[in-house]
């Protein structure tokens, strides 16, 4: 068994996490065969929550897998597509599950995923989902009344170090570690000093940092993200570095870069660590890690 | 006032071609002044539903009138020596417009005419934008007069989701954060202080619906 992400937060002197998304239907062999390659180089796997509002598997049911293969899962809970009771069940059901971190999002809105027409819920919003899960650590339900057995979840929340405009990123940013949230796992980030301003102006004390790498695969990717991905911002440099390499190299180009801006960050010592999501690449993983060595 | 948008011919033709005599009925308050449902949209729809009978070749008589509003019994009251006439209405109020029409002459059929939208305000010429969500529980003195219930995408109470884009909101590019929005208007005010407690989770128990408010439900509801 992993030792608990709690633990590694306060021991570990660099921290690094990945995430991963739940297939979409019933066929987990790729997720298992990454959960076994990934597993032993991060700390903890995060399981994303029908993310970007496309319906998957539940972030519930693959974090007890990656347990059962004795990962350390992080659930990620949005408030999209559950009221109050649903979110509250579903949190004593992952903690009744073995699951110990959960990251507390809004949720990206219906609209802009695969089932437009839906309604979405957002009875809370993240700030509130984050007190949610305080109370239940209190052995206390959202209305006040006890419960049988109370949860002791380590929370975590996300935050936009390059949103535009960033005065108000930082007051939710606030209201989130006043929440609870003990970690942070940022949006991607691909330029280190727009991290540290970011941090300097926050002045998060108390919290664990994990700087949000994207692994990019194509000069297109780059442009994509810089125009469709609000907070995202990818120099012209790195989007010429990867146009410049043939294609089939591209990939390798962009695990190199990923491994330069973990290193960056880890010797520079801005934040306590990285969160890789390698898109569909998770495999990739362990050699972005060996190559940031 | 209450926003609205007239359905398309064909859909309200399919439910009264049955029908030889139909009364269009308009409402000259909101209605009116959103340009979907007063004496002049009321004119146009009948004129329309004529041509499209004469074009079947269908008998069918439209006759209009225009009520000044139709959210009140009173102002229904001229409608009842006429209704009989007629073997359906067809409403060019609002929903609830509609629904007191029916429920005033329920031996009638009343069809809807349009679609209901919003409550909110003009924006300029024949252009309308939802302010109000009616949520009962009025919060505009803490957020600089801007609604984030309803003008935020996803009702957030605390402060922006990830996806604002350089003050646009990650729903509709076209549309401004309401959270920027907020935020921008304190900020020059020097009040953010406003905002910058966690406000608990609404309570939707106060717009149960069907919702009733006045004076005399108090008594109604004594023992
Ligand atoms: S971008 Fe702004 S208005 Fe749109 S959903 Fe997010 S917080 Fe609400």
């Amino acid at each position: 068994m992993a030792p608990a992400f709690r633990d590694v937060c306060r021991q570990k002197s660099f921290i690094v996490t990945a995430e991963m998304g739940p297939p979409k239907g019933t066929d987990t062999s790729r997720l298992r065969e990454i959960v076994h390659q990934i597993g032993s180089s991060v700390d903890a796997i995060n399981v994303t929550d029908n993310q970007s509002a496309v319906m998957k598997v539940s972030s519930l049911a693959i974090c007890r897998l990656i347990l059962e293969a004795g990962g350390e899962p992080i659930l990620q809970l949005t408030c999209r597509d559950r009221n109050r009771l649903a979110l509250q069940s579903d949190l004593l059901a992952a903690w009744v599950l073995g699951i110990r971190n959960v990251l507390c999002l809004t949720g990206d809105h219906v609209r802009i995923g695969d089932h437009p027409q839906a309604k979405p819920v957002f009875d809370l919003d993240s700030v509130q989902l984050l007190q949610v899960v305080a109370n239940l650590n209190q052995g206390r339900d959202l209305a006040g009344n006890a419960l049988e057995g109370a949860t002791d979840f380590f929370p975590g929340a996300v935050v936009t170090p390059g949103a535009d405009p960033l005065g108000p990123q930082i007051l939710k940013f606030r209201k989130k570690i006043a929440a609870g949230a003990r970690f942070f796992q940022t949006q991607a980030i691909f330029d280190v000093d727009q991290l540290k301003s970011f941090l300097d102006r926050a002045q998060p004390n108390g919290v664990t940092i994990l700087a949000g790498i994207v692994l990019l695969v194509s000069p297109r990717m780059g442009q994509f993200l810089n125009e469709k991905i609000p907070g995202v911002y990818v120099p012209e440099r790195l989007i010429e570095r990867l146009a410049e390499v043939p294609k089939e190299k591209r990939l390798a180009e962009g695990i190199r870069i990923a491994a330069e801006l973990i290193r960056a960050i880890r010797d520079t010592g801005i934040c306590q660590g990285v969160h890789i999501m390698a898109i569909g690449r998770e495999e990739k993983v362990p050699e972005i890690l060996r190559l940031a060595e | 006032m209450i926003v609205a948008r007239r359905k398309p011919l064909a859909e309200i033709e399919a439910v009264v071609q049955d029908c030889t005599q139909v009364l269009v009925v308009g409402c000259g308050s909101c209605m009116a002044v959103c340009q979907a449902g007063g004496e002049k949209e009321v004119e146009i729809l009948a004129r329309q539903l004529r041509m499209r009978a004469r074009l079947a070749s269908r008998c069918q008589i439209v006759d209009e009138i225009t009520l000044p509003r139709q959210c009140d019994p009173e102002f229904l009251r001229p409608l009842a020596a006429l209704v009989d006439r007629y073997q359906a209405l067809v409403s060019m109020a609002c929903g609830a417009g509609v629904q007191l029409l029916a429920e005033q002459f329920a031996h009638r059929p009343v069809f809807p005419a349009l679609d209901t939208l919003f409550l909110g305000v003009n924006e300029g010429p024949g252009t309308w934008g939802q302010r109000c969500l009616a949520c009962g529980q009025c919060i505009l003195h803490l957020t600089a007069g801007i609604c984030p219930k309803t003008l935020c995408a996803k009702g957030l109470l605390n402060g922006p989701c990830g996806g604002t884009k350089h003050g646009k909101c990650e729903v509709n590019a076209e549309k401004t954060c309401a959270w920027a929005a907020i935020y921008n208007r304190l900020e020059k005010w020097g009040r953010l202080e406003l905002i910058g407690r966690i406000w608990p989770p609404a309570d939707w128990s106060v717009v149960d619906t069907p919702a009733r408010h006045g004076t005399s439900l108090a008594e109604e509801s004594a023992p």
